[in-house]
């Protein structure tokens, strides 16, 4: 297995980075499940993590969060200039949503069931200190953005499609005013045409808010559509990492390529 | 919603209907024969002849069911046998103390059970989850008659605290009298604005309403806790992490409406199990409800008394899970949809 190079993450200066992960190792039951030695990501910026079920992706986007339970973690995060191992919860509970903002693989069961949509928005408002007038006003911008109508507010989150329902989670995001959004495979649950949608939704916020982008996802169509930097994982190790036209142009590691080839509309895919 | 609601009713005529065939099998199958307790053990052959032709006891059994559900519907619940009274007066007055006793002490084991469920879900494997999981398994064990003398030894008889028995102070009729609307004596002294009454049976309805509520209290608090837990494993709840919530709002005010389910469905078998175990309550504190009826009736093999506490039980059950469905469907959004 191949070590990755340090310093693949480019040009810009150290520290400006949203999230910055330093030799993070996640343990449970005395066997390391995730370890990423580097990753940054900056404003604007989209990375993914890509790499089959099992490969450790999700708890590594989790460990950003400072949402891993029943596990050790080890190294440095520092997200928005918080360190997230060291910080204490009230610190760590102001970051989370106001700052970098989750945005989760089934769509309808990552909303409480029984809140309204526009409830559910209000609360996370108030929750960061955005109350009345404004609050509503910010709630009717963040869904504009996503492209839902207002009446998305009213409704329950089994009264949305999924599609619907994930692009509310964005608003989420847009509405608390995070600069990065943290998703673990948004599209997974999705038709393809729906897919498209909540893509398009993705990449117009990055180009217009400036809106950072950590994806974990098996599907590497989609990363090749909109991810920066690119992370391979397999059994809890990164076995590969650099720009992602570099790496699915001339994958180095024989892992990658195997993934590469699985999928078609790659150009260095199976036809 | 209406056509759920419709359902739902339709569920519930169909087991009363099913209670009211078992409580007249179990009148006929029971041991001894309601005429020989009717005209005595000493009673001749032809007082027992009159005593069957009164009752109907010759008719094929198809006819006395016929017309045992007849009788029901038109509010003809039968004489009882020990009283010589008609059963269904005998339950309009023994019947609205029990619900007095069970009502306040189901409100006191939500209002206690829910906050302490959500209290060891909150710190689970801590200090606080043990000691409500403790004291739930003992309020769930302990033998809720050996409770009740226990606590009126202790708080009645040596501390002098409460009174000992009774539903109120009988020298309050004289003084004070009630007039009866509900027969339940604290919600009448309440609208009618008699507070020496009110007092009266405020103070005589703590401890047993303590001692009853212990069981649903402890049942309650777990049931809680296990859905709070469960529902705070969720993606939603996950999500509401994410959004920057902590763990206490995380279960209150995401996981609590969503988990309420199971606990309400609980509450409704509880409180029907409650106007059971109440009986035992009411015989040591000599309270006038369906216990002490209950019991009389069982000693003097009284039939048609005996079946009318058992219908109401039953229908009080039936009406507490229809009940708990309302709620669930306006509670949970998600219920109504499927309904």
């Amino acid at each position: 297995m191949k070590t990755p190079a340090k310093g693949w993450t480019g040009t810009r200066p150290a520290g400006t980075a949203l999230i910055e992960v330093r030799d993070l190792e996640v343990r449970a039951g005395g066997r390391v499940i995730s370890s990423v030695p580097e990753l940054d990501l900056g404003p604007g910026e989209c990375v993914a993590i890509v790499g089959e079920s099992g490969s450790g992706k999700t708890t590594a986007l989790m460990a950003t969060m400072g949402l891993i339970e029943g596990a050790d973690v080890s190294g440095k995060i520092t997200v928005c200039g918080t360190d997230v191992l060291s910080a204490s919860p009230r610190t760590l509970r102001a970051v989370r949503g106001a700052r970098v903002a989750l945005v989760m693989q089934s769509p309808q069961a990552a909303l409480t069931p029984t809140m309204r949509l526009g409830t559910l928005m209000r609360r996370a408002l108030a929750r960061h200190g955005v109350k009345g007038a404004e609050a509503a006003e910010r709630a009717r911008d963040a869904v504009g953005a996503v492209l839902l109508g207002e009446e998305i507010l009213r409704r329950y989150p089994h009264e949305v499609s999924g599609g619907q329902a994930q692009r509310f989670a964005i608003a989420l995001a847009i509405a608390l005013g995070a600069e990065a959004v943290v998703a673990d495979e948004p599209t997974s649950a999705l038709d393809v045409t729906v897919q498209a949608e909540v893509v398009a939704v993705l990449r117009r916020l990055r180009a217009e808010h400036g809106l950072a982008v950590l994806l974990v996802s098996h599907d590497l169509a989609l990363v090749s559509r909109i991810a920066d930097r690119v992370l391979v994982m397999r059994e809890g190790r990164v076995v590969e990492s650099g720009q992602a036209r570099t790496v699915f142009a001339a994958p180095a590691d024989p892992y990658t390529r195997e993934l590469i080839a699985a999928v078609p509309e790659l150009p260095g895919g199976a036809p | 919603m209406t056509g759920y609601l419709i359902r739902r009713l339709g569920q519930a005529v169909l087991v009363v209907a099913g209670v009211i065939v078992l409580t007249f099998a179990i009148m006929r199958l029971v041991p001894g024969d309601p005429a020989v307790a009717y005209a005595g053990p000493k009673a001749s052959a032809a007082e027992l002849a009159a005593a069957r032709a009164r009752f109907g006891l010759d008719d094929p059994l198809w006819v006395q069911l016929w017309n045992y559900v007849r009788d029901l519907l038109s509010g003809e619940w039968g004489t009882s046998l020990h009283t010589r009274q008609p059963v269904a007066s005998d339950l309009t007055t023994v019947f609205p103390a029990s619900l007095e006793l069970v009502g306040a002490a189901l409100i006191v084991a939500v209002a206690a059970g829910v906050p302490l469920g959500v209290l060891a879900a909150r710190y689970k494997g801590k200090f606080p989850d043990f000691s409500v999981r403790l004291s739930s398994m003992l309020a769930v064990s302990v033998p809720v008659f050996w409770l009740a003398l226990a606590v009126q030894t202790v708080f009645a008889s040596n501390l002098g605290w409460f009174p000992v028995a009774g539903e109120y102070d009988a020298t309050l009729d004289t003084t004070s009298p009630l007039r009866v609307y509900t027969n339940i004596t604290a919600v009448d002294a309440l609208f009618t604005g008699n507070w020496p009454m009110l007092t009266s049976t405020l103070e005589h309805l703590v401890l047993p309403a303590l001692v009853v509520a212990a069981y649903p209290a402890g049942v309650i608090a777990q049931m809680t806790r296990a859905a709070l837990i469960e529902e705070a494993g969720q993606d939603h709840a996950r999500m509401a992490r994410a959004l920057g919530f902590g763990e206490t709002a995380v279960l209150t005010r995401f996981s609590l409406r969503p988990a309420a389910g199971p606990v309400l469905s609980l509450i409704a078998l509880v409180f029907a199990y409650a106007i059971v175990n109440g009986f035992l309550v009411e015989a040591v504190f000599n309270w006038p409800g369906l216990g002490r009826y209950a019991a009389d009736s069982i000693r003097s093999l009284d039939t048609p008394a005996i079946a009318g506490v058992t219908l109401v039980v039953a229908l009080l059950y039936v009406l507490a899970n229809l009940v708990v469905d309302l709620l669930q469907s306006l509670l949970d959004p998600r219920v109504r949809k499927a309904g």
